[in-house]
């Protein structure tokens, strides 16, 4: 089984920080941003990044995993 | 023609096509018990990810979603934050659960706690509480259904009568073509509901405010405190937002259906992709909002806020538009029912009925108790559905409180050596008994936080402490030798 990396998971808890955990700061509807009040403004603009950010952790991961499945068929 | 038989024949045309087209694209295969649960292990990321799709967004998403924006405004941010943070969450653990299912042949969420902790009452009991859980979600979307035809009907419809038809559907479709035909008529569905969604999330701000700008603007100005946390309530503030986004992310792919939808994967990769690609899907949310706040000026008073969203749509466009949106909110009842009622009863049949009651049983004929146990499952969600009133946001959350519970066993199962059966069975059942009694006790939020949180805390404490308390046990997953072709299975 391929366990994720600590580079892996680091990256995932950025969205979670930004959406879930800091939420105190952005609760607010000022200032309109678009046209939306801000915290709908924050949610919405986390879900567009949070595509991009899972990429980078896919890319460490994959890299990885491709390494340690060559390193497995050599040694055999 | 009058405006209930327009709105009603375009509901129903729309059903009627989605569940041919599901059927025969299910009709192509040879249905054996492994074809039925999981097609055969042979879905790639576009198919993985109708499905997923697909058994994500329900009623829930459509009706409830926008019930809550109404009801109760700020609160509602969470659906956003923890169907995103539920993806996320997802790409550490959904890969690996691919992996040990295809080394060990797993087809349903109880077949992992049996393989990995060597104990056939523990799976045959979460198989029990996997099944309890389903039932509300279940009954969720059979009233969304009886809400959309009512509505559609213009009230010339009992919601009873509506629920018996279209369940009737389902049950049949589940009943000849299995995960399959579910995964197909998501198409239809995903491409209505996003449809939908766009039109009306957009359409109906500007036809009332002028933008969906000026709409926020009125709203703000005549209910300042709607938009931000508490909101309408009294208790939903930032602890109840950030305990219930983390019950409700990590809970999401402890639902039995969600979990065994990982063993449609080819590969584990595709859940990699699958897991990185799916938050853009939550882009549809925003917009049922705008429609639930919308409303609160246009269609204000109403005793339900789950009436809001077809309401307001009822209003304000022509009768087969109505249809429209009746059709995809139904197929976000029906597609999801299909996959629940098949989950459940794959569970009880393979993980409860077989190895507790009638150990020599084929998986020919646990296939077939499967297919009974499509109707006695769907009757009772019926039964339940038509007896008893709750919104659909409570019988949400109560199931998320329950299934979460399957977490401490899930995670520590794969990355802690040291966990054993005695842990996670203490740890589950604690867990449950909390969230039963605090529910019951109508304790939730319990002093600020999500009740269902805090019960999982206390689940992670007992597995913890139990665990390290007793013996440790072989874990196949490490202990095991790896099978040949695990490496060609991960690239």
């Amino acid at each position: 089984m391929h366990k994720p990396s600590l580079q892996s998971i680091l990256i995932g808890l950025i969205p979670f920080v930004a959406m879930c955990f800091t939420v105190v700061l952005w609760d607010r509807v000022h200032p309109f941003v678009l046209g939306l009040p801000f915290n709908i403004f924050w949610i919405i603009l986390w879900i567009l990044i949070t595509p991009i950010i899972m990429s980078f952790a896919y890319r460490s991961e994959r890299t990885r995993i491709d390494a340690q499945d060559s390193e497995m068929k050599g040694g055999a | 023609m009058d405006n209930s038989t327009i709105a009603l024949s375009v509901i129903f045309g729309i059903v009627l096509i989605s569940s041919i087209v599901g059927l025969y694209a299910g009709g192509r295969y040879k249905m054996n018990l492994e074809q039925w649960t999981v097609a055969g292990r042979g879905f790639g990321l576009i198919l993985v990810w109708l499905l997923m799709a697909g058994e994500i967004y329900t009623t829930f998403a459509f009706l409830g979603a926008s019930g809550w924006a109404y009801s109760r405004g700020g609160p509602t941010l969470y659906i956003m934050a923890y169907l995103t943070l539920a993806y996320v969450f997802s790409f550490y653990f959904l890969p690996q659960i691919w992996e040990v299912g295809k080394k060990f042949g797993m087809q349903t969420q109880s077949d992992f706690f049996h393989v990995r902790y060597g104990s056939k009452n523990l799976a045959a009991v979460a198989s029990l509480i996997g099944v309890v859980f389903i039932i509300p979600y279940l009954q969720l979307q059979l009233t969304g259904l009886g809400i959309i035809v009512e509505v559609a009907s213009f009230g010339g419809i009992s919601r009873v009568t509506a629920m018996l038809v279209a369940f009737g559907l389902v049950a049949a479709f589940v009943f000849v073509s299995g995960v399959r035909a579910v995964a197909w008529i998501s198409v239809i569905k995903d491409f209505l509901m996003l449809f939908a969604a766009f039109f009306i999330g957009i359409g109906l701000p500007y036809m009332y405010f002028g933008g969906i700008g000026e709409m926020f603007t009125a709203l703000v100005n005549a209910k300042p405190t709607h938009i931000t946390m508490p909101g309408a309530t009294k208790a939903m503030g930032h602890s109840w937002y950030i305990t219930t986004v983390l019950l409700t992310s990590f809970g999401f792919y402890m639902w039995p259906h969600l979990f065994s939808a990982t063993f449609t994967a080819k590969n584990n990769n595709t859940l990699r992709k699958n897991a990185v690609i799916m938050p853009l899907y939550t882009i549809t949310m925003p917009l049922i909002f705008f429609v639930g706040f919308t409303a609160i000026l246009v269609v204000p008073g109403l005793a339900n806020g789950d009436m809001a969203l077809l309401t307001i749509v009822q209003k304000s466009y022509s009768p087969w538009f109505l249809g429209v949106i009746g059709a995809a909110g139904a197929l976000t009842a029906m597609v999801p029912a299909a996959i629940l009622i098949l989950a459940a009863a794959a569970l009880f049949a393979k993980n409860f009925y077989r190895p507790m009651i009638s150990p020599g049983m084929t998986d020919d004929q646990v296939a077939k108790l499967a297919k009974v146990l499509v109707i006695v499952i769907t009757l009772i969600a019926l039964y339940l559905a038509i007896y008893s009133a709750t919104t659909l946001v409570n019988l949400l959350l109560l199931g998320y409180a329950g299934v979460t519970q399957f977490l401490p066993g899930v995670l520590f199962g794969l990355y802690w050596k040291r966990v054993n059966k005695a842990g996670v069975f203490t740890g589950l059942v604690t867990g449950i008994s909390v969230v039963a009694f605090l529910v019951l006790t109508k304790q939730d939020p319990f002093y600020g936080i999500n009740a269902g949180f805090f019960a999982l805390c206390v689940n992670f404490v007992v597995t913890i402490a139990v665990s390290l308390m007793t013996k440790t046990e072989v874990n196949p997953f490490n202990d095991v030798p790896a099978p040949a072709n695990e490496a060609k299975g991960s690239a």
